[in-house]
């Protein structure tokens, strides 16, 4: 039985006005088993408010085979860190 | 001490208690992880509520009780439960077969006390309609599952069924400690209920494709402490720690 379901990504959001984080992944027929997995599984010590499921075939992830050409030229970049103004002191928080 | 309320209380908490046993021994042996989680978490809801209703007994018991005695020191004849929460997991249908038909006559039961002019009757009523809630929200989106499922599936839910469908007249059986409650004004009358209890079961059923049992015999007994020959299994292993150890504590 357990071979046959598939698997889904839970994202949850832990608090109101925090965004949605993935949190792990579950066995569930359905989308809707899937939530319900989801809360016993990751919001039963109060974890979360809202709950996003997607079924992990549904998600296209970049090949780790493909790092140097995708993200090794962005290591030599610094100047595209915002870190070469002065800020005035009084601007605060940044 | 008011025996008819404490008698009361313990026919609603030791059906939560005993429950709750049951689906912990499927800890770490559920189907799967998921529902292996889903099940203890509602063991562990069901274990809450039991608390508070024990800790409620056994202040009104005025015999230095706690609720740690009521749990672990009675015999078999004391407990009231009824003999639906204590039929055995035979198999992922039972286990589901029972919560379900537990569950709608729970919330049922718990949205009439939470109106109870006993306080603290009321307030757990209260407390616990968001849990019991999700638990029949669980086990009814099972029952459609396994019953509307494969051919396999769909024979084992309504084996289930069947089985455990004798247990079912007995939840509206009043006793006297519930008659008398009723009476007071702080009980509620079960069999106010129960039409609308099968009604409801028969639609959700109906929905999973199993056919509605038309049994004319019905088991009864475990509300006045007479029960099924698996409750003294339970007793032993829910006891077993208190009576090896007596006052033992965590």
């Amino acid at each position: 039985m357990k071979k046959n379901w598939p698997l889904w990504e839970i994202f949850v959001r832990s608090k109101n006005g925090l965004e949605h984080r993935h949190f792990g992944s579950l066995h569930a027929a359905d989308a809707e088993m899937a939530l319900e997995n989801a809360r016993d599984v990751y919001t039963r010590r109060n974890e979360g408010v809202s709950i996003w499921v997607v079924e992990s075939k549904n998600i296209t992830a970049s090949n780790p085979a493909d790092n140097g050409e995708m993200f090794e030229p962005a290591q030599d970049k610094v100047y595209r860190h915002p870190t070469f103004y002065d800020l005035p002191d009084e601007v605060k928080h940044m | 001490m008011d025996k008819n309320l404490y008698n009361y209380i313990l026919t609603i908490a030791d059906n939560s208690l005993i429950l709750a046993q049951r689906l912990g021994e499927l800890c770490g042996h559920g189907p799967s992880l998921e529902t292996d989680i889903a099940l203890t978490n509602i063991s562990l809801d069901l274990l809450g509520q039991t608390r508070s209703y024990y800790q409620y007994a056994a202040k009104i018991s005025g015999e230095g009780k706690s609720e740690d005695d009521i749990a672990f020191l009675r015999i078999e004849r004391e407990y009231k439960n009824c003999l639906l929460v204590e039929q055995p997991n035979t198999h992922f249908g039972y286990t589901i077969g029972r919560q379900f038909l537990f569950d709608v006559y729970h919330l049922m039961l718990m949205e009439k006390l939470q109106n109870s002019p006993d306080e603290t009757l009321a307030a757990i009523a209260k407390k616990g309609i968001k849990e019991v809630s999700y638990h029949k929200r669980f086990s009814s989106d099972w029952v459609k599952r396994l019953g509307d499922g494969t051919e396999e599936s769909n024979t084992k839910m309504q084996e289930a069924i069947d089985d455990l469908w004798r247990y079912t007249d007995e939840l509206f059986f009043m006793t006297d400690a519930e008659n008398a409650m009723v009476k007071e004004g702080i009980g509620i009358d079960v069999s106010s209920f129960k039409v609308k209890y099968y009604k409801e079961v028969s639609e959700v059923l109906k929905e999973a494709a199993l056919t509605v049992p038309e049994n004319k015999y019905f088991a009864k007994g475990g509300k006045e402490g007479v029960h099924t020959e698996h409750m003294g299994y339970i007793l032993a292993d829910l006891q077993y720690m208190q009576r090896t150890y007596p006052n033992m504590s965590w």
